[in-house]
């Protein structure tokens, strides 16, 4: 490959890593590495090969090695990605430099403190809210909701939680306070949701002048979501909703009905018996 | 005793670029000829304020003003002016929930508002060019 070192027969790829020791404190710096490349490698992968034969030390969180669990988010040849999705040969350089998610303070190495992404989160309630409490904690059945109503919240329900939009967000640089595109596509997917009720709870974060009219449309949180869940577009169709009901154009919906028991259910007895089993446990 | 390093960009983070997309640029532009504008206007209400202090303080004013540089200056301030109108037109519609598109299930690979989005901030920039032209034209061939 034209764009990695040769170290022998095998081919090699200069990783460069921000180090951070919060005993010591100061400024972080680059570390180089040098580590073997081979095809489909990733960027988890070159880290793991670190801290197994280079550097025991390197810290870093990540875990299901799949884009599933959004942990590995790091700042990755000057873009917020996720590193085990990302391969080594498709960043097109011959130097991979790593340092961790910006606009999070750093814990260690890169370790970010997620603690500023969680607290945004839980400001805008991001959970059904209905006004039969008693419904709601103990549910007999499910709420009404049809395809077209999915269609409306499904997108931005697919958010894991991986911080990258927050680190890209221009606004979220310069503002401690401002709620952050994670957090208000949180919002918007449960006032989006016609099973849900807590329109005013939800509104509260993200109506307030920390919120959606603070976002004006960089797009970057976009650009670097992993599961294309789209921050902005929740952001603006937030805003044309307040704009709407400001008109009076759009009343606030009652939250859909439970739905009625369902005559001549299969009752218990009539449920076939499952088949004996294939494995006996030991007792 | 652990210590916590604040990694906020800060500033630059609000205003370079970097490997972000062509709409993170239009984003900062639109920022910062918002200033020049602001900047603009406070030294325009200073510059008219001189007339307060008679006929001869506004025009020794006008004859510090009247040459190229500040006409070149008034230039860019006019560009600063049609990139923010046009564009802020831009930004208006988007923020009322228009040209971004409906959500729906995503699928790989992923497409998002800002993508869809782009031929508009294409467009706008284009308009923007047309209205520069003319405006120079004016400033510099037609106006003497």
């Amino acid at each position: 490959m034209s764009t990695s070192k040769e170290s022998g027969k095998m081919k090699s790829i200069v990783f460069e890593v921000l180090r951070y020791d919060p005993e010591k404190g100061g400024v972080p710096h680059l570390q180089e590495f040098t580590v073997p490349l081979h095809k489909g490698m990733t960027v988890l992968d070159g880290l793991h090969w670190i801290k197994e034969h280079e550097d025991p030390t390197l810290a870093w969180r990540s875990s299901c090695r799949m884009g599933i669990c959004g942990s590995c988010g790091m700042f990755i040849n000057g873009l917020p990605r996720l590193a085990c999705t990302n391969q080594i040969t498709q960043l097109h350089s011959d130097r991979v430099v790593i340092k961790p998610l910006p606009n999070y303070d750093i814990i260690r190495d890169l370790v970010p403190d997620f603690d500023r992404l969680f607290d945004r989160h839980r400001s805008v309630k991001p959970y059904l809210i209905r006004r039969d409490r008693i419904e709601q904690n103990s549910p007999t059945r499910e709420y009404f909701q049809s395809a077209e109503e999915l269609q409306n919240y499904i997108q931005f329900a697919y958010c894991i939680k991986c911080g990258l939009c927050l680190s890209a967000c221009p606004t979220a640089a310069t503002s401690d306070d401002y709620v952050g595109p994670q957090a208000l596509t949180q919002g918007w997917r449960y006032l989006a949701d016609t099973r849900d009720e807590g329109i005013e709870e939800h509104s509260e974060a993200l109506y307030s002048k920390h919120g959606v009219y603070r976002c004006h449309f960089a797009g970057a949180c976009s650009q670097v979501c992993p599961k294309g869940v789209d921050p902005a577009m929740a952001i603006q169709l937030a805003k044309q909703a307040a704009f709407l009901k400001s008109l009076g154009k759009c009343q606030d919906r009652p939250g859909a009905p439970v739905t009625p028991p369902i005559e001549n259910w299969v009752s218990e007895k009539q449920v076939p018996k499952a088949p004996a089993p294939t494995v006996v446990r030991e007792s | 005793m652990q210590h916590r390093y604040r990694n906020n960009l800060g500033l630059w983070g609000w205003l370079g670029g970097g490997r972000y997309g062509f709409d993170r640029y239009a984003y900062a532009l639109h920022r910062l000829t918002g200033l020049g504008i602001l900047a603009y206007f406070l030294m325009h209400i200073f510059v008219t304020g001189t007339r307060l202090n008679g006929p001869e303080a506004w025009e020794s004013a006008m004859n510090f003003f009247d040459n190229p540089l500040f006409r070149v200056g008034e230039f860019l301030v006019y560009l600063a002016f049609l990139y923010h109108a046009v564009n802020g037109i831009r930004l208006v519609l988007v923020e009322l929930g228009l040209l971004v598109g409906k959500p729906g299930l995503p699928s790989y690979p992923y497409s998002n508002s800002v993508i869809r989005h782009r031929p508009v901030l294409v467009g706008a920039m284009v308009i923007t060019a047309v209205l520069v032209l003319f405006a120079g034209a004016d400033f510099f061939f037609l106006t003497k």
